[in-house]
C-alpha cells in the first residue's frame, strides 16, 4: 500500500506522502472503500498537504472516493489542500464536490460535527453554521 | 565636432579642419566669458516664459548657474555622462515640485537659443565662419537637448514604477479582525491583475491565520467586469476548498446588476449588505458572541 491509511477511532485517516500515479491513485481508491466496511468507519479524512500539484484525473479520483465512500456510509473530508492547489483546481474548471478543510486538526472536528446527530448530506457551510 | 567639413571643398579641406579643431573651443572660450550675462538673459527668457512658476527666483538662479556651467562643459568635453547624472539628479529633486516635461524641455531649448544667438552677434560679420561654428555647436547642443528630456522623462517613469509598486502593496490588506476571522477590503479598481494578487493573498492568509470565515468588502469598488466576477467567484471556490467560508459584503447595486446580467453562477456566493452585517454574520458562523458591557 503506498498509502496509509490509519484507524482513529470512527474515523480513517490517510495522508497522502508523495504524487500517485493514475493507477496508484485507483489503487488508492479500492483500498480505502475497503477499509471502511473492514472497520465499520463513519468519516474519512484525505490529507493532501504534501502535494503541489493536483491534475484533473487526480481531484476526479478523489471526488469518486468520496462519492463511494459516502455509499458505504462514510463522509470524507479532503484537508491541506495547498493555496496553488486549490486555485488551479477551480481555474481548471475541476468540481471538487467534496467536504474540504484546513488541516487535519480541522477536519476531525469537521467529522465530528457532521457525523454526530443527522446533519449528513448537508453543505459544508451547514455544517459549519449549525 | 569635426563632422562639419565633409561638404567642403578639397583643397581647402586641410586647412578648414585645423580650424575646425580650434572652433569649439574658442566657443566655449566665448561661453565662459559671458557666462554671467548669457545666463541672465536665460533666466529672464525662462521668466518671461511663465516657465518654472513652481520654484523661487533664487532656486532658479542656482539651478540656471549649474545647469549653464553643465552645458558648456558638456559642449568642451563632448561627454554627456556627467550631464545625464546632473540631469536625473535635478529631475529627482524637481519631479515632486510639479515640474512638468514640457518645461524642462523648453529651459534647455530657450539655453540652446540664447547661447546659439550670442554666436550670430559674434560671428554676424563672417558668414562663411558662423556656418562652420553652428555645425559645431549645433549637434552637441541637440544632444545636450536630448539627453536632459530623456534623463527627466527615465526618471518620472521611474517615479511612477515606484509608486505602482508601492499600491500594488498597499492595495490588498488581509487583515485578522477575530481569531481565525479574516477581512479583506477592497478599494478603488478591481483589474484583472489585482484580482489575481488579492486571490494568491487571500488563499496565503488563510493557511497563515488558520481563518474559518473570510469577509471581502468591496464597498469601494466601483464596478467589476466579467473576468474579475468570475475571477471572484473562483476566488470564493478556491477558499472553500482550504476550508474557508467567503462572505462577499458591500456589492453595490452597479455591480449586483452586472454580475446577473453577465451570468455569473452566484449561487455559492455568500453575499450580505454590508461589513457590518458580514462581519456579524462570520461572527455567529465562528460561534462569537459580542455583547455590550452593562456600564456603557
Amino acid at each position: 500500500m503506498l498509502v496509509s491509511i490509519l484507524r482513529q477511532g470512527n474515523f480513517l485517516i490517510a495522508s497522502i506522502h508523495t504524487a500517485l500515479d493514475d493507477a496508484e491513485l485507483l489503487r488508492f481508491q479500492q483500498d480505502v472503500v475497503a477499509q471502511i466496511g473492514k472497520h465499520r468507519s463513519r468519516g474519512v479524512i484525505i490529507d493532501v498537504a504534501a502535494l503541489d500539484v493536483m491534475d484533473s484525473f487526480g481531484s476526479r479520483a478523489l471526488r469518486d472516493l468520496a462519492h463511494a465512500s459516502r455509499l458505504r456510509g462514510a463522509e470524507t473530508v479532503i484537508v491541506g489542500i495547498q493555496p496553488d492547489v486549490a486555485f488551479a483546481i477551480v481555474q481548471l474548471g475541476m468540481n471538487l464536490d467534496v467536504h474540504t478543510a484546513l488541516d487535519l486538526e480541522e477536519g476531525l472536528i469537521f467529522l465530528e460535527r457532521l457525523t454526530t446527530g443527522d446533519r449528513r448530506g448537508r453543505s459544508t457551510l451547514d455544517v459549519l453554521a449549525t | 565636432m569635426t563632422n562639419g567639413i565633409s561638404d567642403t571643398t578639397g583643397a581647402s579641406e586641410h586647412a578648414e579642419a585645423h580650424e575646425e579643431a580650434k572652433l569649439l573651443p574658442e566657443l566655449v572660450a566665448h561661453l565662459h566669458k559671458h557666462r554671467t550675462e548669457l545666463r541672465e538673459e536665460w533666466s529672464n527668457r525662462i521668466t518671461e516664459s511663465h516657465l518654472l512658476s513652481s520654484m523661487t527666483p533664487q532656486e532658479i538662479t542656482s539651478e540656471t548657474i549649474s545647469v549653464y556651467d553643465n552645458y558648456v562643459e558638456v559642449l568642451e568635453t563632448g561627454s554627456v555622462e556627467a550631464l545625464q547624472r546632473y540631469a536625473r539628479d535635478l529631475s529627482e529633486r524637481i519631479i515632486p515640485r510639479g515640474v512638468e516635461t514640457h518645461e524642462v524641455v523648453s529651459i534647455v531649448l530657450l539655453l540652446r537659443d540664447v547661447l546659439a544667438r550670442s554666436l550670430f552677434e559674434k560671428y554676424q560679420d563672417d558668414f562663411g565662419l558662423l556656418g562652420r561654428v553652428l555645425d559645431a555647436y549645433e549637434p552637441a547642443a541637440n544632444r545636450i537637448a536630448n539627453t536632459v528630456a530623456v534623463s527627466f522623462v527615465d526618471e518620472r517613469e521611474r517615479v511612477i514604477r515606484q509608486q505602482q509598486e508601492a499600491i500594488r502593496e498597499l492595495s490588498t490588506p488581509v487583515l485578522q479582525v477575530r481569531e481565525r476571522l479574516l477581512i479583506l477590503p477592497i478599494i478603488g479598481v478591481l483589474d484583472n491583475q489585482r484580482a489575481s494578487q488579492l486571490t494568491e493573498q487571500l488563499l496565503h492568509g488563510i493557511r497563515t491565520h488558520r481563518a474559518k470565515v473570510v469577509v471581502i468588502d468591496i464597498t469601494g469598488v466601483a464596478d467589476v467586469d466579467e473576468p474579475v466576477a468570475n475571477h471572484l467567484v473562483k476566488t470564493v471556490d478556491a477558499s472553500r476548498l482550504m476550508g474557508a467560508i467567503v462572505i462577499i459584503t458591500g456589492l453595490s447595486s452597479e455591480i449586483a446588476q452586472t454580475l446577473v446580467t453577465v451570468g455569473v453562477d452566484l449561487s455559492k456566493m455568500y453575499t450580505i449588505g454590508d461589513l457590518q452585517g458580514g462581519i456579524e454574520e462570520a461572527e455567529k458562523l465562528l460561534g462569537f458572541k459580542v455583547s455590550r458591557s452593562v456600564d456603557s
